[in-house]
């Protein structure tokens, strides 16, 4: 019992914050609504407020980064995630450099296309459950557990806008893990997965290219060729290959490189070929 | 029952259109040295081709080592900087010590991202003294997504700024040649070159603009006119 309960200390029922998203408060308290999510009272979301962002005639314009090209696969000796790193908003380039694996721990890895706060706010709450969880069991939450339970979180947003196509990457009991899930309620499992405005590229080159038994260098050439042909013909990929490697021992980082000098290193290779 | 009628045909009076946003101009940039950090912003204060205030800052101190650049809707600059503001003592009271640059800009992200379903419409770069003393900068996307930066320039002018910074500072896709890091004066002079290109060419920039620069000794500011039209 508190101190305060033995005093016959009543704090006001009001006390608690009762701005969370849903309920309509009746005092615009700015600083109570920045600790929740909110909606306030009046405003039509669907019409007044995406207008704002997509009405040609409205000089404001509204953009959040997005646009990817991300892809993991499953082979051999553990899982290939390899990503690109350029941030778009409308027809700008916002950054060439986002860090889009999101290392929700050393066994577990997030990817990001679409809504960039989207992901990156939704998998570090998923990063924190998972931590939870493994507080409360004593032992390290699957990769299954892990990908529903941030399918079933963004669930339960559908239909709010919120936009993310991303790859949940791990190892656990069963061994490697690989599920796919996105702001619409998707949860699948499979070999392979790309996401994000330049997949279609990547798929292209990762199938023709992609056997169960690649040895470790083949599956991360085979990464960074995905990733390189989906900058080179999406306008809104770009940047940096990242590369990573799930093995059983956890994540490992491969390697960063600038795709002009995959490039040039690919163009290289070739003329050498023709040869 | 005639009456009842016709009282059935009224409805609850609908606004047909209500505009939650306007953009209110202005441009900050923030660069990000090894034992300082700078912010810069205009002054001007417009909507559409009105200039409301030649004396409207858009940064903001928020503690001893952390500047704020905030713009795009003044109204939301207003509230979210009142809210900041609110947080950071609420943050000094309980813990007797300012909240450090990297905490400030993770609660500025959430801050902005519970704001998902109606954002602010603004622009944020944080600028400050990591805890080493090195500087830094944050820069935000109007819901939160963030990342650190050693430079950038947001809001109305940031498209002119920017390439000029990634060629002046990032030394960007120039073959054979590495950018040298800046010292806080060379970057004050290269701050006033980009600001009087861009107020040239954006009618959302101008009148002055005021530098503030961070060290270990604390925040000095010094201010520098634009053309006046």
């Amino acid at each position: 019992m508190a101190l305060a309960d033995v005093c016959g200390f009543k704090l006001n029922e009001d006390f608690g914050n009762d701005y969370s998203f849903g309920t309509l408060p009746t005092v615009n308290d700015a600083l109570k609504a920045s600790l929740n999510f909110t909606v306030p009272a009046g405003v039509n979301l669907q019409s007044d407020v995406y207008s704002a962002f997509n009405d040609d005639s409205n000089n404001v314009k509204i953009h959040f980064e997005h646009g990817t090209t991300t892809l993991a696969f499953k082979y051999q000796n553990g899982v290939i995630v390899a990503v690109d790193s350029r941030a778009t908003m409308g027809p700008s380039i916002e950054s060439q450099n986002v860090k889009k694996v999101i290392e929700i721990n050393p066994y577990l890895l997030g990817t990001m296309a679409g809504g960039a706060a989207d992901c990156m706010f939704w998998e570090r709450v998923l990063a924190r459950q998972c931590r939870i969880y493994e507080l409360r069991n004593k032992e390290r939450i699957s990769v299954a557990a892990a990908s529903k339970l941030l399918a079933n979180i963004v669930y339960d947003y559908k239909g709010m806008g919120l936009s993310m196509g991303t790859m949940i990457i791990g190892w656990d009991k069963k061994g490697p893990g690989l599920y796919y899930v996105d702001s619409d309620g998707d949860r699948l499992s499979n070999y392979v997965f790309s996401a994000g405005s330049g997949s279609v590229y990547a798929y292209g080159v990762i199938d023709s290219g992609y056997k169960w038994d690649l040895s470790d260098q083949e599956a991360y050439e085979l990464g960074k060729r995905g990733i390189y042909h989906a900058t080179h013909r999406d306008a809104y990929s770009g940047g940096i290959v990242s590369l990573y490697h799930m093995k059983q021992t956890g994540w490992e980082k491969i390697s960063m490189t600038d795709v002009t000098d995959l490039h040039y290193q690919y163009a290289a290779e070739k003329e050498k070929a023709r040869k | 029952m005639a009456s009842a009628s016709v009282l059935s045909e009224y409805k609850a009076p609908v606004s047909a259109h209500f505009s939650p946003y306007d953009f209110n101009g202005g441009t900050v940039l923030a660069i990000a040295g090894n034992d300082f950090a700078l912010i810069a912003t205009d002054t001007r204060l417009s909507q559409g081709f009105a200039i409301h205030s030649r004396e409207c800052p858009k940064t903001f101190t928020l503690t001893n080592n952390t500047i704020l650049g905030c713009c795009g809707f003044h109204g939301d600059v207003l509230t979210l900087t009142k809210t900041l503001a609110a947080r950071l003592q609420i943050f000094e009271k309980d813990h007797n010590k300012p909240m450090p640059t990297a905490s400030i800009a993770a609660m500025l992200s959430t801050i902005l991202y519970y704001r998902r379903f109606f954002p602010y419409y603004t622009h944020n770069v944080v600028a400050g003294l990591d805890e080493e003393g090195k500087g830094c900068v944050y820069s935000f996307d109007p819901v939160g997504c963030y990342e650190k930066e050693s430079f950038r320039a947001k809001g109305s002018a940031s498209a002119m700024l920017q390439p000029l910074l990634d060629n002046q500072i990032g030394g960007k896709n120039q073959n054979g040649y590495t950018a040298q890091s800046l010292t806080s004066t060379q970057c004050v002079a290269l701050v006033k070159d980009v600001f009087t290109s861009a107020a040239e060419r954006d009618i959302y920039t101008g009148d002055n603009i005021i530098i503030s620069v961070v060290n270990k000794i604390g925040i000095t500011s010094e201010k520098f006119q634009l053309r006046r039209d």
